[in-house]
């Protein structure tokens, strides 16, 4: 049975600069809270210093959080520590990184790199072996399956060896894959490649996606539900085509108004707004976007919003567009449009 | 410029309005053809945008267009004329001159081209005066202003690189480019490594100062979609060639060539309805062994032995540019054929 994967109230801060008594911490994560379901893709978008990769990594175990729980098969497995446990997670939880030319060893071949997981996780016997990576590189798109075996990771392209690590994340049959950025190193015309075996992935193989990118167009195309992150918090998440058609935060919108449209040829739309996302740096309290906020409030300046549901499952952070039932008759309320 | 070697007298036009024009040039790497008998024309306060993938050598042709190739990369053949007069083997110090006053480039990652221990404000000196005589005071208030009109407080001169974030130190190294007021700036990739943010903000800067002043650009990217924006004319580049080039409107409803259509269907949408997409089966071809005919030819899905006398032409003979409709060339043997 799979369940999917769920975090609540996932907090990471790093200490950053040099101070003496007490350091500046880098909210890279604040009460971040999801859940990804089987046989969905969820994208986490946002800028880079947002945090979206900081989580990615604390769902796959390469980051201890500061607080908070991951919770798998229902247990919270942020803190566990015995090796058991660990392989155990790692046999369900993989990642996928953003450049396939340093995830993979340059001395050994296709085939060790896909051996490799399935001999540790001792899931196929020793003879069954050659059936699995032959059968692990046709799913991924990889053929003559046996040829590309042969090879090492320079004689592949860059699309290649993204879906050699893709393979790889693949051998020890996860349930649950988190992709970081997996296409923005590969050429454009590959790209949709890798996206459509993500989509391809969830499907057949009822996997839960974790897909990290700043691109909002592909997150549109490949996923059910976006997580909009900015400063180390989630300030959106909802369906989405609701989300990008309908966005009710200032950010997501902000966001969706930079990228380049063929169709509006002229734009003068776009404005530029002050304020940088040094916003994640011992934040005070109040709404981490509101320096670059045209429709920001007085509230806005002392108390931090709270995520809330103005539709069903489309949620923001925002004290004008989302007030909480509580506040909702003292805030002017924007119309949606 | 110092004289000029007579160019071939051919039925090019270079009308009062062309600024570079570049024929039949070629670029080696060895035995390697990275650009391979490129036309390419520039005119005067034109935004000409060079779409391609990595590797298709649209880099090459900044590098050979500035002449800072570096060996064994070399112009094999063709020539680069400025203002008519040829300049593909004039003296290093001929060349000196003419870049930045001429012609500037702004590389990809060029926020890491600034000095790290030299404050903003004398690295604008320093290529200044590198150029022209102008007292230090001067660059300096020259400077400031320029660093104004990017959007920089020109406070910034005192800063040390370290102490700009990723997207200002773009835009330092912009205003760099446009400090000797020069009549085309080369732009490679200048906002790939920033937030998408930070590069509307940048490219919206550019464009304004390029209507304002009337220098032209020639803007090199992979990302298509900013083209459709930002240019008024776009060439698309495939290993080592030029197979398409329309003005930006007509090559965004009218693609012609295969390889631009497919390119096109590479980007999902930011609206409307969601479709499977296909994007481009296989990978740009090696180009120390491109293959014989068109080199699209392996990729394309117009490319089929079911009709023999075609498939002989687009595995066989090399396609050139033509002009398919007014304004609009491509270098396809379908397209010829009448597709």
């Amino acid at each position: 049975m799979t369940t999917g994967l769920e975090v609540r109230d996932l907090t990471k801060h790093f200490p950053v600069g040099n101070g003496v008594v007490r350091r500046a911490q880098v909210h890279a994560a604040d009460d971040v809270s999801f859940t990804l379901r089987p046989g969905t893709i969820t994208a986490l978008v946002g800028e880079s210093g947002s945090g979206k990769s900081t989580v990615g990594h604390l769902i796959a175990r390469l980051q201890d959080p500061t607080s908070g729980q991951v919770i798998f098969e229902g247990r919270d497995v942020a803190t566990k520590r015995s090796r058991a446990d660990i392989m155990r997670y790692r046999s369900q939880v993989q990642m996928i990184f953003q450049d396939p030319f340093s995830s993979l060893n340059p001395v050994k071949t296709v085939r060790h790199h896909l051996a490799r997981p399935l001999l540790l996780h001792k899931l196929v016997p020793r003879g069954g072996i050659d059936t699995a990576i032959r059968e692990l590189l046709t799913t991924v798109g990889l053929v003559p399956p046996d040829q590309i075996a042969a090879k090492y990771p320079h004689e592949l392209s860059g699309g290649q060896r993204q879906r050699v690590a893709i393979a790889r994340a693949l051998a020890v049959a996860p349930t649950v894959v988190v992709a970081d950025e997996p296409t923005s190193m590969l050429d454009v015309s590959i790209r949709i490649g890798i996206l459509n075996l993500m989509l391809d992935l969830k499907q057949e193989r009822n996997l839960a996606f974790l897909y990290v990118t700043h691109d909002l167009a592909s997150a549109r195309y490949v996923a059910d539900d976006v997580l909009v992150m900015y400063a180390g918090q989630i300030v959106e998440r909802g369906p989405a085509e609701r989300v990008l058609s309908e966005p009710l935060h200032p950010y997501t919108e902000l966001l969706l108004s930079a990228v380049p449209d063929p169709d509006h040829t002229d734009t003068g739309v776009f404005e530029h707004r002050k304020g940088r996302s040094s916003a994640a740096i011992d934040p005070a309290p109040g709404c981490r976007f509101r320096d670059r906020c045209e429709i920001a409030v007085e509230r806005c300046s002392h108390e931090t919003p709270a995520l809330v549901e103005v539709r069903a499952t489309h949620a923001a952070r925002c004290h004008v567009r989302a007030p909480s039932p509580a506040l909702r008759e003292e805030v002017h309320v924007e119309p949606l449009r | 410029m110092i004289a000029t070697v007579p160019g071939p007298t051919d039925e090019a036009s270079v009308t009062p309005e062309t600024l570079i024009e570049v024929k039949n040039l070629a670029v080696t790497y060895g035995e390697v053809r990275a650009v391979d008998g490129v036309d390419l024309t520039i005119g005067a306060g034109e935004v000409l945008g060079l779409a391609g993938e990595s590797g298709c050598g649209k880099t090459t042709v900044a590098n050979a267009l500035m002449q800072i190739l570096k060996p064994p990369a070399r112009i094999a053949d063709g020539t680069i004329r400025f203002r008519g007069e040829d300049i593909t083997h004039d003296s290093e110090e001929a060349l000196r001159r003419f870049r930045w006053r001429n012609v500037s480039i702004v590389f990809q990652s060029a926020m890491n081209a600034l000095n790290p221990v030299m404050k903003v404000g004398n690295q604008f000196v320093d290529m200044m005066r590198a150029h022209e005589r102008i007292s230090k005071r001067n660059a300096l208030k020259s400077a400031g202003e320029l660093l104004e009109i990017v959007g920089i407080d020109e406070r910034r001169l005192s800063s040390y690189p370290h102490e700009l974030s990723g997207g200002m130190r773009q835009r330092v190294i912009i205003a760099m480019a446009l400090a000797l007021q020069p009549e085309l700036v080369i732009m490679d990739e200048p906002t790939t490594a920033l937030d998408v943010v930070v590069q509307r903000e940048i490219l919206q800067q550019v464009r304004d100062l390029q209507r304002e002043r009337g220098f032209a650009v020639l803007f090199i990217t992979h990302d298509l979609s900013l083209l459709f924006e930002f240019a008024s004319r776009i060439a698309i580049m495939y290993a080592g060639e030029i197979v398409e080039e329309a003005p930006a409107r007509e090559l965004q409803v009218r693609a012609l060539h295969p390889y631009t259509e497919g390119l096109l269907r590479s980007f999902p949408p930011l609206r409307g309805p969601v479709a499977r997409m296909t994007g481009i089966p296989g990978t740009p071809p090696d180009l120390a062994h491109p293959p014989k005919g068109c080199r699209f030819n392996p990729r394309c899905s117009y490319c089929s032995p079911d009709r023999p006398e075609l498939y002989a032409l687009q595995t066989e003979v090399r396609p050139l540019l033509h002009e398919a409709a007014p304004d609009h060339r491509v270098a396809c043997h379908l397209v010829e054929a009448g597709r």
